[in-house]
């Protein structure tokens, strides 16, 4: 850097471009136009994916808590609820249940009390029919005499101070009440609570969705490794072959592939049929392998398994066979020369892979619908039947964030161990 | 060499042929003996046949027909690991997910030797090719030389008594080349080992080996140390394919003991050395190195042709110079002389007389 007009010398520690200017700053303004132009290429997908993956999953994040159901429709009755303490046995003053009565009446003009009712009915069980029978009297009731008594006397359930406590806990704009009910759990008057035995579902639910998936994508591994292995050393043309018929599945609709595992594995389906022909099971102990757990860990596994195949192949094509070579030569036997160096240099489209075949299988819920019964199906149908049939998309939401929790958990954990950088997906 | 003293071989090829493809063979009735302690390359063309050579001798190419005898012993169907011979690759295959500590640990562990004992062998080895202080680090974080330095002390760490190299400085450049081919060669004097080299560099197989064995087509064109080949190359494949060499095709016209006359293509008739003619009117080419050719009246030999030349062009090399001369209808025939202080430059349409020893000028088969 003799020449004077290369770039001038550094003054204060900061170099100068020849016109004078900091060399970062004309640095930064000839990259900017590039960068413009690199967004404006990435837009419409920015766009695509801000409409169609962030902002639903921000919603979904934000339904698991939110509660303003009750104290937009009820505002009168949660304001008189402050002065109660909840935690005596007396019922709440006179005021809360005028409060109350006013709500209803303007809920009942806006047609929002069914929906308040079955809000309060997740937490109360009985709510909904309570809400029900109140509004029938409403009209009915004598605005000069007490409404308290009017209300126990159209139900007097409304006497028992636990449903008013379950309307002060649940007259928050926010909720825990969906993740805990979610995670098995309740709030009683002892704080928050394990839910009883027979009550208890989804966290064995969680449980199970999470060792099938390992469980199958342990399978897929066991399946897949040596597939790949045999792809990636056989010469170009027939490895292409044999991907297309790994590749065949993708060409068939998932339902007429679930449908033809229905088919094939009903007690009386082909393979009992077979079983009992060959006498290796009797005709009145055919195999159970459908509508349970089975059935899910078959069908998933099948359909998963291209899946594993793919980084795997992809992986191992990048290792030259004169490692294995090298290590023979320095007199390794076949299996500790694949154990020892083509195993691990295989480990990243095995992390790949599993991460993969996991995920998909961990949020997979067609398959587990169709073949799955009531033992193997996933945590995924119980959020599509929350969605669908029950309506409460609160838990629903919450159900799904906490599996999404679950999900960036195990991630972590991946991260930790094996290191993320080490997944190689081609 | 052992086999010149006629003992049994220690590496012995006979009537060793391989085809991969059941249609074409690649390796014609191969024939070798390779003695102990001996250092002998392969040498040839792209293509002739050399790696398929060595992967048989490694077990990683079975011989399609014909026995391969380790020290005495035939190999064909010991599967590799078990032939404990060494071998350097020439991408190096150091196994990228171990240090070259447990790159080096590799082989003596599968020996199932012990902690210490492998400790001490990997120094030693480590040591002997100067990478003492790398034995923490991977091989991605090392150069090319490193590299290969690392490579040739894993194949040696588990002292086998032959090792095979195939193009391992091939991917080095000239310098770190030629350095490192001393190392190999030092190494080789000290260790005693066997070694089978490949490689298509010739200055690399004249420099380093005891014999050379060029292959062309799948078959052993000639066996020779390094001066023969050069010096009395026994076909024109091989006086071509090793060194700078001058051709001239011709005839013979008669043969008496070690000399021939031989009648060029333009008429003008030579002296030279019968080596693959056998009678008069065999066809041939006469070969001759550039440095032995001479233009001077008191170094030509009284008793021989000469032969009219003009000077087509002069270089400059230094050390010394290139004439470029139109002989007997050959444009393209050099002439080199020492840079010595007697020495006459030529000028480009110059007209000269050259003439050279007889032993020089061989006549070689036609091909
Ligand atoms: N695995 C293989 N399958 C089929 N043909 C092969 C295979 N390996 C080598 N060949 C063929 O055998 C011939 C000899 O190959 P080889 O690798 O022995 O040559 P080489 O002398 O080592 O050449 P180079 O100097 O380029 O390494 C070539 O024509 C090559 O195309
Ligand atoms: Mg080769």
């Amino acid at each position: 850097m003799t020449d004077a007009t290369a770039g001038k010398p550094p003054r204060g520690g900061q170099m100068l471009a020849a016109d004078g200017t900091p060399l970062k700053v004309s640095l930064r303004r000839a990259m900017r136009a590039q960068k413009l132009r690199a967004l404006l290429l990435i837009s419409p997908l920015l766009l695509f994916v801000l409409l169609t993956f962030i902002l639903p999953i921000g919603d979904m994040l934000l339904r698991s808590v939110e509660n303003d159901i009750v104290p937009s429709t009820l505002p009168k009755t949660v304001v008189a609820l402050q002065d109660w303490d909840p935690k005596t046995s007396e019922l709440p003053g006179e005021p809360v249940f005028a409060g109350l009565h006013d709500d209803l009446v303007i809920a009942v003009e806006k047609k929002a009390n069914t929906r308040l009712g079955q809000r309060l009915n997740y937490e109360y069980s009985g709510f909904s029919s309570l809400m029900r029978g109140v509004v029938r009297d409403l009209k009915s009731m004598d605005t000069s005499r007490p409404f308290m008594e009017q209300f126990i006397e159209a139900d007097k359930k409304w006497g028992d101070p636990a449903v008013w406590r379950t309307l002060k806990t649940f007259s928050g704009e926010y909720t825990s009440g969906y993740l805990l009910n979610a995670l098995d759990m309740q709030r009683t008057e002892n704080g928050i609570q394990m839910k009883p035995e027979q009550e208890r579902i989804y966290l064995k639910l969680f449980l199970r969705t999470m060792a099938m998936s390992l469980g199958i994508t342990f399978i897929c591994l066991l399946l897949g490794y040596p597939i790949a292995f045999l792809l990636a050393s056989l010469p170009l043309r027939t490895s292409n072959l044999i991907l297309i018929l790994v590749l065949l599945p993708f060409w068939t609709s998932l339902l007429v592939r679930t449908a033809a595992w229905k088919v094939l594995l009903q007690q009386q389906g082909v393979i009992n049929d077979i079983l009992v022909w060959l006498g290796l099971v009797a005709d009145n102990a055919r195999l159970v392998m459908i509508n349970n757990a089975t059935g899910t860990t078959i069908a998933m596994t099948h359909i998963l398994l291209p899946f594993m195949i793919l980084p795997l192949f992809s992986v191992m094509k990048g290792i030259p066979p004169s490692y294995m070579r090298a290590a023979k030569s320095l007199g390794a036997n076949d299996w500790t020369a694949f154990w020892r160096v083509y195993f691990p240099q295989s480990i990243p489209g095995v992390g790949a892979g599993a991460i993969l075949c996991f995920i998909l299988a961990i949020g997979y819920y067609i398959t587990p619908e169709l073949v799955g019964g009531t033992s193997g199906v996933f945590i995924s149908n119980r959020i599509a039947y929350h969605i669908s049939t029950s309506l409460n998309w609160g838990l629903a939401a919450a159900l799904a964030t906490l599996l999404l929790v679950v999900v960036l958990a195990l991630y972590w954990t991946y991260d930790r161990i094996v290191g993320i950088d080490n997944v190689k997906l081609g | 060499m052992a086999n010149e003293r006629g003992d049994a071989a220690f590496v012995a090829f006979e009537h060793v042929q391989k085809s991969y493809d059941g249609e074409t063979l690649v390796v014609k009735d191969l024939n070798l003996n390779i003695g102990k302690g001996e250092f002998l390359t392969m040498l040839g063309p792209s293509g002739s046949g050399k790696t398929t050579c060595l992967m048989m001798l490694a077990g990683f190419e079975t011989a399609t027909h014909g026995e391969i005898r380790l020290a005495g012993r035939p190999i064909n169907s010991v599967p590799p690991h078990k032939r404990g011979i060494g071998m350097v690759f020439q991408n190096y295959a150091l196994f990228p997910h171990m240090t070259v500590g447990e790159n080096l640990a590799f082989p003596l562990e599968v020996r199932k030797m012990s902690k210490s004992e492998i400790e001490s062998k990997v120094k030693r080895a480590l040591d002997m090719v100067q990478m003492g202080a790398f034995a923490g680090r991977r091989p991605a974080q090392m150069s090319g030389g490193q590299q290969q330095r690392i490579a040739l002390a894993r194949a040696l760490v588990f002292e086998p008594e032959l090792v095979l190299m195939d193009e391992p400085l091939g991917a080095l450049d000239k310098q770190l080349r030629e350095h490192m081919q001393f190392e190999i060669k030092h190494l080789h004097e000290r260790l005693g080992v066997t070694v089978v080299y490949v490689t298509h560099d010739q200055s690399e197989a004249l420099t380093m080996s005891d014999r050379v064995a060029v292959f062309n087509d799948g078959r052993i064109q000639q066996l020779a140390p390094p001066e023969d080949l050069y010096e009395r190359p026994t076909n024109s494949f091989v006086a071509q394919f090793i060194g700078e060499n001058n051709t001239l095709p011709g005839s013979v016209e008669a043969i008496s003991g070690d000399r021939c006359t031989v009648k060029l293509t333009d008429g003008s008739v030579i002296d030279a050395l019968p080596v693959n003619v056998s009678k008069p009117g065999d066809r041939t080419l006469v070969s001759i190195r550039p440095e032995r050719v001479e233009f001077r009246d008191d170094r030509m030999p009284a008793d021989t042709h000469k032969l009219e030349a003009e000077v087509l062009e002069f270089i400059y090399m230094g050390d010394s110079f290139r004439t470029r001369l139109r002989v007997a209808g050959n444009d393209n025939f050099i002439m080199k002389c020492r840079n010595a202080v007697d020495q006459r430059r030529l000028n480009a349409g110059e007209k000269v007389v050259i003439g050279w020893n007889v032993a020089d000028c061989r006549a070689l088969d036609a091909a």
